[in-house]
């Protein structure tokens, strides 16, 4: 048996070494490579937004009138319950068996590898929940001229709930049945996104400029983008204490 | 560099009422491995995670080449590797994904580098299987594979023989001997003498 080409001659490490960039695509693409492994996890989120919308017609009204007055309220709430309900998996696993910790170790940046993880989060939740949005909407008699809208406002929307998740699933890593302190957490903090999200579709469905909240929406997902990632990077260091 | 790379002054740490480690001081040479031994419950693997910098001790420091750790923890965390009770692998990845992801996070790997480093550790077949098919004593073979790769200059090892069969055990001695030969210090904490592979060792007792 051969030894591993292992070394330790400091000019080797340098030339060996991973950048931040590096090693937060490696760990954005072992979150997605599990994911597709755990379907049943990846499909919950979406199911569940569209079990949720389709029921509306249903126990409200099947007249498109009523049903396009509450389709911005029904869509965004329905879209905020289902991003939150991927959240409780954020970093359970990778808290359990010891993931998180070697982050932490890692000698990498660990902000940049939560921001990682948010982007994966997005990537197999918001993304998603963003190209289903049309269907629910058209379903709630929503016009086809409002289908732009209405995703690039989720898609926007969904990143600010992706990072302001992240904090909240990082702050109850450990606790037992974290989920109802998890919501608790995180749909105070997610209000502004709610409210901002389904005026944009509002004004999307009623065929006026729907620029003003959707640039809203955005600097919320650039706030995200900015603080997220070190809180939860803060929380996690906490957690693993 | 120093010839003592890791000294430890003064540790003192509480978890909840109890005073864990109280004014622990050592220091260790290039090529020299201390075994920590000490009852269920004496700080074994709250004295890794203190070293390491995961936990924060409530008083004392941790040097690495004279320089306090807390100063760049970053970049102390780059010279270390840390293997808990559990192997940080994932179940629905295979042995050479989990490697690629682990490894790969702090250092470029080729595959030769990976496929050698699972032969060596005796986990050759395991590459492309999921880990969650693989027994226990195969998971920690898979770990130790990573932990040789990572070529770091310092070690902490958590029971790193738990779940191995006698050849593990050996191996595991075999892997820390090649490690103290390239001049890198390990601790590890055991419930059993480590291996008679590994030449040079100085003991700490913790108390319960």
């Amino acid at each position: 048996m051969s030894a591993p080409r292992v070394a330790l001659a400091p000019e080797r490490a340098v030339a060996l070494a991973v950048s931040g960039v590096g090693a937060a695509w490696l760990a954005l693409l072992r979150d997605l490579t599990l994911a597709f492994r755990r379907r049943g996890q990846l499909v919950q989120p979406l199911a569940f937004f569209a079990i949720v919308t389709l029921l509306f017609p249903l126990a409200v009204s099947p007249e498109l009138t009523r049903l396009r007055e509450i389709a911005p309220g029904v869509l965004w709430t329905a879209a905020l319950l289902a991003s939150l309900l991927a959240l409780e998996f954020l970093f359970r696993d990778d808290a359990y068996d010891g993931t998180l910790e070697q982050y932490a170790l890692s000698g990498q940046s660990l902000t940049a590898l939560m921001f990682a993880k948010s982007a994966a989060h997005w990537l197999l939740t918001g993304l998603p929940l963003a190209l289903m949005a049309p269907l629910a909407a058209l379903s709630l008699g929503a016009p086809a001229a409002a289908v732009a809208g209405i995703v690039a406002s989720v898609a926007v929307g969904s990143v600010a709930l992706s990072l302001i998740g992240s904090i909240g699933a990082a702050l109850t890593l450990g606790m037992k049945r974290s989920g109802a302190l998890l919501s608790l957490l995180t749909l105070p903090l997610s209000l502004p996104v709610l409210i901002f999200g389904a005026r944009a579709t509002q004004l999307a469905i009623a065929g006026e400029p729907y620029l003003a909240p959707l640039e809203l929406l955005g600097a919320l997902a650039v706030l995200g983008v900015t603080l997220a990632p070190l809180a939860a990077a803060a929380a996690v260091r906490i957690s693993l204490e | 560099m120093s010839n003592q790379p890791l000294r430890v002054e003064n540790l003192h740490l509480w978890r909840g009422e109890r005073h864990v480690l109280r004014g622990l001081t050592f220091s260790l040479g290039r090529g020299t491995c201390l075994q920590v031994k000490g009852a269920n419950g004496s700080g074994k693997t709250s004295l890794l995670r203190t070293l390491c910098g995961l936990i924060y001790p409530e008083e004392g420091r941790v040097l690495w080449d004279g320089e306090d750790v807390r100063r760049d923890l970053r970049a102390f965390h780059a010279r270390l590797a840390y293997l808990g009770h559990e192997p940080p692998l994932k179940g629905d990845l295979t042995a050479g994904e989990n490697l690629r992801f682990w490894v790969g996070v702090r250092r470029r790997l080729g595959v030769s580098d990976l496929e050698a480093a699972l032969a060596r550790a005796g986990a050759g077949g395991c590459s492309t299987r999921l880990v969650r098919t693989l027994s226990a004593g195969q998971r920690r073979r898979v770990a130790l594979a990573g932990l040789a790769l990572l070529a770091v200059p310092l070690w902490l090892l958590d029971e790193p023989t738990t779940n191995l069969d006698a050849d593990g055990q050996e191996l595991v001695g075999q892997l820390i001997a090649e490690q103290l030969a390239r001049g890198a210090t390990v601790i590890a904490a055991v419930h059993h003498d480590l291996p008679r592979a590994v030449p040079v060792i100085e003991q700490l007792e913790l108390a319960a």
